[in-house]
């Protein structure tokens, strides 16, 4: 289990006056204390760590944000910025001497512009939302973490969300024109303005996948963009992991880039076909969802292109959908993933590396030699277009040996991925889950850097503290 | 300044910052030079240039990721990829011609000034592909960032933060892009004989479309003269890019045609035609500027283009639209007191605008960007201090006294 560092004595010992003075700036309504009403936000999706906070605050507007903020540092009270508290990687999970900021009830539409394509939303808006609120003009918001339905843009921005389609439309970094952000210090500051290119250093480049660290977010822009004409998904089937790999690099190398290219291991396919009964190849070792967009014609050509790519290596079948009701059918086991294992197995650690996408049959081979060393289940999903592995090590958190084994098991994959040249995590975060990992992918030096931006925007290191970076005591700038 | 020093290796480029970061004298940083006539003018006695750390390192087609050291050129990266039919995403521009240059710009460069192409409105910046960097900051210290894999959320990202920083925070040494397939086909769609808000209006109509335009620009008659293939003489111009398989692209032009017919006429171009006039449009060529005129960027809401450009009229300014609408060239005479009016116009519009090119007296006494508000000020400093601490890489070239 990893280390949290001790609360501080000095603010447990004034809790009450801290209360008083939330509740002071924010509303009686506004603010949580009581024991059995914080456990609601004790955890996130990595549930596997609790800890209810000292109290949690929920603000309506920026201002009250920054006054909280500014509250916050004068009583040198740390502080847990939550969305929906949906973070796979605990970037939401509390410290008990701190402060929860839940930014749910900031869940306004602010302004949609169609002719420049920009929606503004406050950060408790969920990533769906967003969606639903354009679709009818035919827009949508591109990135869409498997958790859209609940997850919130904020906290998107924090993470840095991906998705299944991120492989055509890039992931939330690509997608974000302007925020509202407030800094520790209590100040609001507005990044771009809804135009392509701000001005002056890569503020929102900076800030998103920032995981809570510099700033909070309390107002986004996104870029809005028209839906293709249609889409059509494909599902392929083969003998085995390499010549899966090899077919997924033929597709990249004959330059169709699908919207989406997800892999599946034997045991994912027999998990979600148990889950969902979609008709997936339970004799198959590996298989590939592929789905293309454009008008009905222009999916047929690009079908049939793929088609004859998959045929050369020998499919154990070949099933094109001929209707959006069959691609539908093709993705619902696949979208049911998170689900199925979770029938077959108590609980399961979803873990978040990134490999180059030629490594994919080696790392598969040596992930299932570790589940063999651990004795412990696994089952693999893979956004094979861009490298993005989705281990789920099934155990039991009943069992604490179950427990601890698992998390040396996914460690030790993260550790795998970053030596065949990949990363840590592509689109969960590191939060507190691989907080202790950074040292494999980053130098001593990497790290210093990195904190030392951390200490130009939170010089005392009180915002979302205990993630992201291993525990040091935080550098001190020369005074600029 | 009396020579720069250009190292072939990270270790020669950590020996010439140690020397001046230990001197505490300020380092002109640049790649070639070419852009050394944008912003404002680095008083520096030393100089260093990433010309001699060249070469591709890695490029893995099928994995859609190309890695080269920073003073690798651009044309040498764009035949490497060609030759797998692969491209760079953001088509960034080579603006040589325009700011008197008479070398390429380095890979170092481009993403350093975070300069991209007509192809931003579709597919992102510069920024959003560097994948990873290996840098040198103003200690000295080799720092990477990212890596070769096209999803990566661990740590802070300071790729974004180095692109677009123009070398005053650490000098990128090594840059990993993704790239993606050229596409097959190309053609555009021009229709002329339009005003600039008739204008804007066909370039939201054609980016709201689900036909996937890659390219939007507005020329007006006195920038569609400049470029006589277009056959417009005398009028405004409206044009809409697709790029794809080609019966795709035969497809959605089919398409697209039908839907701004409305607006008036479409003239279809195709292949090669549509691609030297991108080419163009790309480096700035339908820019009505006189050989001494200043040129400014803006980057700005569609929607706020015509306003803007309206705005100009008294400076006698000669502009064009790309992006949509959302990126405004302007050229007009180098002084002051045009450069206020422009700067302010474009602020009261909501832009983010850019000084390009100037004398460099001009450049040396005026903000060459939005001077940020007061915290934003604040963290740009304490941002610059967390790279550079004693401000010795290409001080002053952003912000006076940052």
């Amino acid at each position: 289990m990893t280390v949290q560092p001790k609360p501080k004595a000095s603010v447990l010992g004034r809790r009450d006056e801290i209360i008083a003075g939330l509740r002071k700036l924010a509303g009686e309504g506004a603010v949580i204390s009581e024991p059995a009403c914080l456990r609601a936000y004790e955890t996130d999706g990595l549930a596997a760590y609790r800890q209810p906070p000292l109290a949690v605050v929920l603000p309506e507007t920026t201002e009250e944000v920054a006054a909280i903020l500014r509250f916050c540092q004068a009583n040198e009270v740390r502080v847990v910025p939550r969305g929906a508290g949906t973070s796979l990687s605990g970037g939401a999970l509390p410290l008990a001497d701190a402060v929860v900021i839940g930014l749910m009830r900031m869940n306004r539409i602010l302004a949609i512009d169609y002719g420049d394509r920009v929606a503004t939303v406050q950060a408790g808006v969920t990533n769906l939302a967003i969606t639903d609120a354009v679709g009818r003009r035919g827009f949508f918001y591109a990135p869409d973490p498997s958790s859209q339905l609940a997850c919130m843009i904020g906290g998107n921005i924090a993470m840095n969300s991906g998705g299944a389609h991120c492989l055509k439309y890039g992931v939330t970094a690509n997608n974000v024109l302007g925020l509202t952000i407030v800094t520790m210090a209590g100040e609001i500051v507005t990044l771009g303005g809804g135009h392509l290119d701000a001005a002056g250093y890569d503020w929102l480049g900076i800030l998103i996948g920032s995981e809570g660290q510099l700033a909070i977010v309390t107002e986004v822009m996104v870029r809005i963009l028209h839906a293709a004409e249609g889409a059509r998904a494909m599902l392929a089937a083969f003998a085995s992991n390499e010549v899966a790999g090899a077919a997924v690099a033929a597709i990249i190398g004959s330059g169709v880039i699908p919207v989406a290219l997800e892999f599946m291991d034997k045991p994912a396919i027999h998990a979600c076909e148990a889950f969902a009964h979609a008709g997936y190849p339970l004799d198959a070792e590996a298989m590939l969802i592929i789905e293309v967009e454009g008008s009905e014609a222009e999916q047929d050509e690009l079908l049939a292109r793929l088609a004859a790519i998959i045929r050369l290596f020998d499919p154990l079948s070949l099933k094109v959908a001929a209707t959006a009701e069959e691609s539908a059918a093709i993705w619902k086991g696949r979208k049911g993933a998170f689900g199925a294992v979770g029938r077959i197995s108590p609980d399961y650690l979803c873990m978040d590396g990134v490999i180059p996408t030629s490594e994919l049959p080696v790392v598969l081979r040596q992930i299932a030699a570790m589940g063999r060393k651990y004795g412990l289940a696994v089952a693999n999903i893979f956004h094979a277009g861009d490298g993005n592995l989705h281990p789920l090590i099934m155990f039991d958190a009943n069992d604490a040996s179950s427990m601890a084994k698992a998390e040396e098991f996914g460690a030790e994959i993260l550790k795998l991925c970053v030596a065949v040249g990949g990363c840590l995590t592509g689109e969960h975060g590191v939060g507190i889950e691989k907080r202790d990992l950074m040292p494999v992918q980053f130098s001593a030096a990497d790290l210093d850097q990195q904190r030392r931006i951390k200490s130009a925007f939170d010089p005392d290191w009180l915002l979302n503290p205990s993630k992201v970076f291993p525990l040091a005591a935080p550098p001190v700038l020369q005074a600029a | 300044m009396s020579g720069a020093e250009a190292p072939g290796d990270d270790a020669g480029v950590v020996a010439v910052i140690v020397t001046a970061a230990t001197a505490r004298e300020p380092l002109a940083v640049f790649g070639n030079g070419g852009k050394r006539a944008m912003l404002r003018p680095v008083q520096a006695a030393r100089g260093l240039s990433t010309r001699n750390l060249s070469g591709i390192t890695l490029y893995s087609p099928a994995e859609l990721v190309i890695s080269a050291r920073a003073g690798s050129e651009l044309p040498e990266i764009e035949a490497a990829l060609a030759a797998h039919g692969q491209h760079l995403i953001a088509e960034p521009p080579d603006l040589g011609p325009l700011l008197g240059a008479a070398t390429p710009p380095t890979l170092g460069g481009t993403v350093a000034a975070n300069l991209s192409g007509p192809r931003r409105i579709a597919a992102g910046a510069m920024r959003d592909h560097v994948l990873g960097v290996r840098a040198v900051n103003g200690e000295g210290t080799v720092i990477h960032s990212g890596g070769r894999v096209l999803k990566n959320v661990a740590g802070l990202d300071l790729c974004k933060m180095l692109a677009g920083s123009h070398g005053t925070l650490a000098v990128m040494t090594e840059i990993t892009l993704k790239v993606l397939p050229a596409p097959e086909s190309t053609a555009t769609l021009t229709i002329p004989g339009l005003d600039v808000a008739q204008g804007v209006a066909v370039l939201a109509a054609a980016l709201g479309s689900p036909f996937g335009v890659s390219g939007a620009a507005y020329l007006p008659a006195a920038a569609a003269a400049r470029m006589p293939e277009l056959g417009a003489a005398g009028e405004g111009v409206a044009l809409a890019r697709l790029e794809n398989f080609a019966p795709s692209v035969a497809y959605r032009a089919g398409r697209l045609a039908a839907e701004l017919t409305r607006f008036g006429p479409p003239r279809l171009v195709k292949d090669a035609e549509s691609r030297f006039i991108w080419r163009a449009i790309r480096d700035a060529k339908p820019l009505p500027a006189a050989e001494a005129d200043a040129i400014w960027r803006v980057s700005i809401r569609p929607s706020a283009a015509p306003g803007l450009v309206g705005a100009l009229a008294a400076t006698g300014a000669g502009w064009f639209l790309d992006w949509g609408g959302g990126l405004v060239w302007i050229a007009a005479a180098a002084e002051a007191s045009t450069h206020r009016a422009i700067t302010a116009a474009a602020s009261a519009a909501g832009g983010a605008w850019t000084l390009l090119r100037a004398p460099e007296a001009l450049r040396a006494g005026l903000d060459v960007l939005p001077p940020p508000p007061p915290a934003l000020a604040r963290l740009t400093r304490r941002v610059k201090a967390a790279f550079d601490p004693h401000g010795i890489l290409n001080p002053g070239r952003m912000y006076a006294g940052i």
